[in-house]
């Protein structure tokens, strides 16, 4: 048999080497999310409370203009692993919107305060009257934002640090930048130019947040980076609202497997030590 | 292969009931007793757990089936439903979308531990072919469940692949129509994959029923490939085996664990959390990890009915498998050109998953086209091939020789003290 024929492993591994070429890039590809610190990463993390309630405020005073949540009920800003907000503040806020119900003894639909238990009121009827209203564009519902997108590639990354769905829409909202000089002149009209938006670099909406412009009750401050991270976060819990139920939950699992396979380990080294194996 | 012990009914009862309905008698003899040979390693864990898998999916799928509405405008909604109102029903729903996950690590683990140990070598040719059958039953099924939550991936997804038996000349057309239960993917497909969902894993159960009986007629197999000879060569499955396959399972478990609480997205698409829209098709129409390599194949192939018959009929291969390899030597340890054969085989099926994922352009293509030709040539050419060609190395005598030759290796290798 030819030396080639007996190590066809080696063979092989050469072969899988040259072939392994950098695959081609994509120009439109968007860029990979900024990387953010967010506090309910990593298998203990857990929500900031105080900067979901900013987040939330964020969401209501600006996004909510152009953007639903259909997923999410007033109560849920009360319920445990959220904002925190007490019933009694769920009610009063609800209170300030107004919800459809009916139909009443004669038929008629009327409009009365909202309750806990209705969804966040959608600013568009329809996905007609929302792509009328922004020069086309659908501005896409937030409920699952961060779990829809991820915030870059890779098999490896992605394992390591996470899907980035909040780094995500923290890039998008603070990635607003002039055109390179090669893209300016084919700018379509009521565009901006993002390059962390996944659906090209073109975005339909305008830069949402200025400097300043949510004033929050705690005072925090208020940049569009701060903004911008605080809303993230509050959609992360929107999008996962289980999710500090989930690591805890995670933890007293992964704990008790460990004990249990240690001694089902211990007791299968006794019984197999008495028979030569 | 003869039994340890026959099961004698101590009580009166006992007797009258085993007259009747031997089932006692029956777990003794092919659970606790069954004699299993005392070399197996831990890749031989996964057929215990590929059941486990199974019961857990069978019932965190009909816990799930409460609580679903199988109707395109509610689907969406009811998955999230599911999720954040149904009491732990965001734990039932990622051990139901990772188990699938993990069904198929656990599936891939079992089906090179048979292909290295040559496991489907006379008298087992059966047993493999009803385990091919349960991998094709398991590939269904896990496609039917992903177009359930009816996101974008789920639609076009099933797009995509029913799309597939267009191209089947002349009755491509119609027949599509008819799977689709309309001119497109709507309502009634999603009602009939529910439905089907539903059905698949009870084939599957009774498929490993049948998988098992197969088994146990010849008995397990062992990493040597030499047959039982003596009593010396087998243990009693249980304690032996219920333990140490008690301990894999269980550090299975934890692996699984791990994504269900800590990585539950990781194994999907995010795409697939946006609901289904038939007028925006995604960037990358990608399957799940688990078909990616028979997606890669599919797509290298520059002709669709061709790309067809190629991704089918790499599957189909597995059931001539017995007949391929003409090596009369069981196991892969005996055969040394076999074995680096065996590896770059592994390393093409994960080359031609990762090509999948690729978008269909540029070096991808011409390196999935290799390595699906490579995939074809391993089993039509290379493994009748080394079976003639290759001289294996001297087999033990038994199982006992075997071991005890290991021991006395391992004791020679420790330093006297």
């Amino acid at each position: 048999m030819p030396a080639m024929l007996r190590r066809p492993l080696y063979l092989f591994t050469a072969l899988a080497l040259a072939l392994t070429l950098a695959g081609p890039s994509n120009a439109a590809d968007p860029h990979p999310a900024k990387e953010v610190d967010f506090s309910f990463e990593g298998p203990f993390g857990k929500f900031d409370r105080a900067q979901l309630q900013r987040g939330y405020k964020v969401y209501k005073e600006v996004c909510a203009a152009c953007h639903s949540m259909r997923l999410l009920n007033f109560r849920n800003l009360a319920e445990e692993g959220g904002p925190g907000f007490t019933e009694e503040q769920v009610r009063a806020l609800a209170a300030t919107f107004q919800a459809q119900d009916g139909p009443d003894e004669s038929g008629e639909m009327f409009t009365r305060p909202a309750l806990p238990s209705d969804p966040f009121p959608s600013p568009f009827a329809n996905e007609q009257a929302a792509r009328a209203a922004n020069g086309g564009a659908y501005p896409t519902d937030l409920s699952l934002i961060t779990k829809a997108r991820a915030g870059w590639p890779g098999t490896f990354r992605q394992l390591v640090n996470g899907l980035g769905g909040s780094e995500y829409v923290y890039s998008v909202l603070t990635g607003y930048e002039p055109p390179p000089a090669a893209l300016a002149a084919e700018q379509p009209p009521g565009r901006s130019y993002n390059p962390y938006f996944a659906a090209g670099h073109w975005i339909g909406m305008p830069p949402p947040l200025s400097d300043g412009q949510v004033t929050f009750d705690d005072g925090a401050p208020n940049t569009v980076a701060d903004m911008a991270r605080d809303v993230a976060a509050f959609l992360a819990w929107a999008a996962e609202p289980k999710l500090e139920a989930r690591k805890a939950l995670g933890f007293q699992v992964v704990i008790y497997l460990i004990v249990l396979s240690v001694l089902l380990y211990l007791c299968k080294e006794r019984l197999w030590s008495r028979i030569d194996h | 292969m003869s039994e340890h012990t026959v099961y004698q009914p101590k009580s009166a009862l006992g007797r009258w009931f085993e007259e009747r309905l031997p089932v006692i008698g029956f777990t003794k003899t092919h659970v606790l007793d069954y004699p299993t040979p005392k070399n197996l390693n831990y890749w031989w864990t996964f057929g215990g757990i590929l059941t486990t898998m199974l019961a857990i999916q069978i019932i965190s799928g009909i816990t799930l089936a409460m609580h679903y509405t199988p109707h395109t405008s509610m689907a969406f909604e009811s998955v999230e439903h599911i999720m954040r109102d149904v009491n732990y029903g965001w734990l039932i729903r990622y051990i139901h979308s990772n188990g699938a996950s993990m069904f198929f690590i656990a599936v891939y683990i079992h089906m090179f531990r048979g292909m290295y140990y040559g496991s489907y070598k006379a008298p087992r040719e059966v047993l493999w072919m009803i385990g091919v059958l349960i991998y094709l039953v398991m590939m269904a099924t896990g496609f039917l469940g992903y177009v359930l939550p009816w996101g974008q991936m789920s639609f076009w997804g099933a797009k995509v692949i029913t799309n597939l038996f267009s191209a089947i000349p002349f009755i491509g057309e119609p027949l599509v129509t008819w799977l689709w239960g309309g001119f497109s993917v709507d309502n009634p497909t999603l009602n009939r994959f529910y439905s089907l969902h539903y059905l698949l894993p009870f084939v599957l159960a009774g498929l490993v029923v049948l998988h098992i009986w197969a088994l146990h007629v010849p008995g397990n197999g062992n990493p040597t490939g030499v047959s039982v000879k003596s009593k010396q060569d087998v243990v009693a499955f249980h304690p032996y085996y219920t333990l140490k396959d008690g301990f894999a399972l269980v550090v299975f478990l934890l692996f699984f664990a791990l994504f269900v609480f800590y990585a539950p997205n990781y194994m999907g698409h995010a795409i697939n959390s946006e609901p289904a829209n038939p007028l925006s098709t995604p960037a990358h129409i990608v399957p799940e990890w688990y078909y990616l390599p028979f997606y890669a194949i599919l797509r290298g192939i520059p002709h669709k009915l061709l790309g067809v018959i190629a991704m089918f009929g790499s599957i189909f291969l597995l059931f001539a498998l017995p007949w391929l390899d003409t090596s009369k030597v069981r196991s892969g340890a005996y055969r040394p050109i076999f074995k680096q054969f065996f590896w770059i085989f592994v390393a093409v099926c994960i080359g031609l998953g990762y090509l999948g994922s690729k978008p269909p352009e540029g070096g991808y293509v011409v390196a999935a086209r290799i390595l699906t030709a490579y995939y074809f040539l391993h089993f039509l050419v290379i493994l009748p091939l080394i079976g003639l060609l290759e001289k294996p190395k001297p087999l033990p005598t038994s199982i006992s020789d075997a071991v005890l030759a290991k021991n006395s290796r391992r004791l020679a290798a420790q330093p006297a003290e």
